[in-house]
């Protein structure tokens, strides 16, 4: 464990010792700012909520998330500092988990940021904060599942971008599979169950039905093992194919 | 518990292409193996293989008694390794970087800084030691990391060229380093500078193609060379021709080559027979004759010569990683 920490720290000091971390959490919050306020239209609507704010996440996260995620393994590959790392007393799975609390650490200092909009919520009327809360879970939980998707193609290459494209391409598809045109291809004539499975792959399904302020078992362990598979699959095209 | 490696006919494929091509070998504590051959022989594949960083397709490795590839973990905290190129992370400090891999080996408190402090002083990197490894010229970043190689104090230490990109000073600085390890450690080096076996290694070996060719001492090496023991002697272009003849008529030489020479001196290369050594027969016989001799030395670049026989008869195959 105390190795996954060393790794955590490493990984999570690399975000902060560029300018990286800073544009990121600046385009982040100027971004939901921007759709909350004016695509969102969170003051026109008159309601104390956040709903507009949570509602963009999936949006948000599927460009924002990837460019955090692209360079825990692709950057490794490029320095060759992977050669290194593996030769260290570690098991794969010690660094893969490291890697990915630190860009999951991250992204919720990035979500901590948007915390003052909590704050604004409540002081212009009376919000159901235990909504909000379970909210801003769930946007943990489904970032994570992106950072795990993410992590897993970084490892796959040895070129950010690449693994940049690849990830926003993947997360894409699973945001989709919930979108009413993708459900309506298979309703016509696929059974019932394969509709529900499409369906039920899906960040965006899972995602909203935590934002209506139900935490369901169910979807907590959607994202749990969605993020738990991804990082399993990393540990293994790392182990496979470390030296190419 | 003596250090030691154990190699047992190692082989890596890489699709179509054999990188390595059963190797086997056994080095002890207080060996510096030098590894020599041309580039893309399968060195890197060899020493990547022995810290557990690139899995054979067959073959073992065992690591003071572990195997690499059933108890990495064991294996990999005994070593030590400076892998091709010295990578480290750009966007770290020198002292960042060992602090961290000081927390992985297991060292806490304290000790991380005394390790990191005393590596840093075994590879000279006082005064750098907060400034971004980025920054840092060629040499620094292969200084950094060799400290990283050595934190741990390992028994079992493999380097991936470790002088290469050095300055004359550094260099002599690193072999005077790899010299004091030696006594208590298995070192394994590769590198492509022939003097550099000569200053450092007490055994060598030659690879070429993947295969292990040739494997002893570095002199037991240098005395494959057809040319080993012959003796250049430099004199006046006049009395040369003379020279020549009386030269060959010594017992024991082969043969007396006719090199170029500078400022009217020639230079004749007499080549003895396997095994001898005429130095002291041809210096007798040169006061003897009153030649003008301006010099009189063993000839050098024997084991480049052994190195350059040995290499060039196996067909080389190329881009091994």
């Amino acid at each position: 464990m105390s190795n996954v920490l060393c790794i955590m720290r490493r990984e999570l000091a690399g975000y902060f010792a560029t300018p990286v971390a800073y544009v990121f959490l600046v385009i982040f919050l100027v971004l939901a700012g921007v759709l909350t306020f004016q695509l969102g239209g969170l003051l026109a609507s008159g309601q104390a909520d956040l709903q507009s704010f949570f509602a963009f996440h999936p949006w948000l996260y599927m460009f924002l998330v990837p460019a955090i995620s692209m360079r825990l393994w692709a950057e490794e590959r490029k320095q060759g500092t992977i050669e290194v790392l593996l030769t260290l007393p570690l098991s794969v799975g010690e660094v893969v988990l490291g890697k990915f609390l630190a860009a999951w650490v991250f992204t919720g200092i990035a979500l901590l940021l948007t915390v003052p909009l909590w704050v604004t919520v409540n002081w212009l009327g009376h919000p159901d904060n235990g909504v909000i809360f379970a909210s801003y879970v769930g946007s943990l939980l489904m970032a994570g599942g992106y950072l795990a998707v993410g992590a897993c193609f970084s490892a796959l290459t040895r070129n950010q971008v690449v693994a940049f494209v690849l990830t926003v391409m993947v997360c894409f598809l699973f945001v989709l599979a919930g979108m009413p045109p993708v459900l309506g291809a298979f309703k016509g004539w696929a059974p019932q169950g394969l509709v529900q499975a499409v369906a039920s792959i899906s960040f965006l399904t899972h995602f909203d039905a935590i934002t209506k302020g139900i935490i369901d078992l169910r979807d907590l362990v959607f994202f749990i093992s969605m993020i738990a598979f991804w990082l399993f699959a990393n540990a293994i095209v790392i182990d496979l194919r470390k030296a190419e | 518990m003596t250090a030691s490696i154990e190699i047992q006919g190692l082989t890596r494929r890489f699709g179509p292409f054999t990188a390595v091509d059963n190797v086997s070998f056994r080095v002890q504590s207080g060996e510096v193996l030098g590894f020599l051959g041309p580039n893309g022989a399968g060195k890197s594949t060899t020493m990547k293989m022995i810290t557990g960083f690139l899995s054979p397709t067959s073959g073992k490795v065992s690591v003071c008694g572990h195997d690499v590839e059933q108890q990495p973990r064991a294996a990999k905290r005994l070593l030590g390794y400076l892998p091709e190129g010295a990578p480290a992370y750009p966007d770290m400090t020198p002292d960042g970087f060992l602090s961290f891999v000081a927390g992985i080996r297991g060292f806490r408190g304290a000790e991380v800084g005394q390790r990191v402090q005393r590596a840093a002083e075994l590879a000279d990197l006082r005064g750098v030691m907060h400034q971004r490894i980025e920054t840092l010229s060629k040499g620094y970043k292969r200084r950094v990391g060799l400290a990283q190689a050595i934190l741990h104090d390992p028994p079992v230490l493999i380097m991936d060229e470790p002088t290469d990109g050095l300055d004359p000073n550094q260099k002599h600085e690193v072999r005077g380093l790899i010299r004091t390890m030696a006594r208590d450690k298995v070192i394994v080096l590769s590198t492509h500078i022939l003097e550099e076996v000569q200053a450092v290694c007490t055994r060598a070996i030659i690879i070429a193609a993947g295969r292990l060719l040739l494997d002893g001492t570095p002199s037991e090496l240098e005395a494959r060379s057809p040319l080993h023991n012959a003796v250049a002697v430099e004199l006046a272009a006049g009395s040369a021709p003379r020279a020549r003849e009386e030269l060959a008529a010594l017992s024991g030489v082969l043969r007396v080559d006719v090199l170029e020479g500078q400022d009217g001196l020639l230079r004749l290369r007499v080549v003895p027979a396997r095994g001898t050594n005429l130095t002291v027969e041809i210096a007798r016989l040169a006061q003897g004759k009153g030649w003008q001799v301006q010099g009189l030395a063993l000839e050098r670049e024997r084991l480049e010569e052994v190195f350059r026989q040995v290499t060039t008869t196996v067909p080389v195959g190329e881009g091994a990683r």
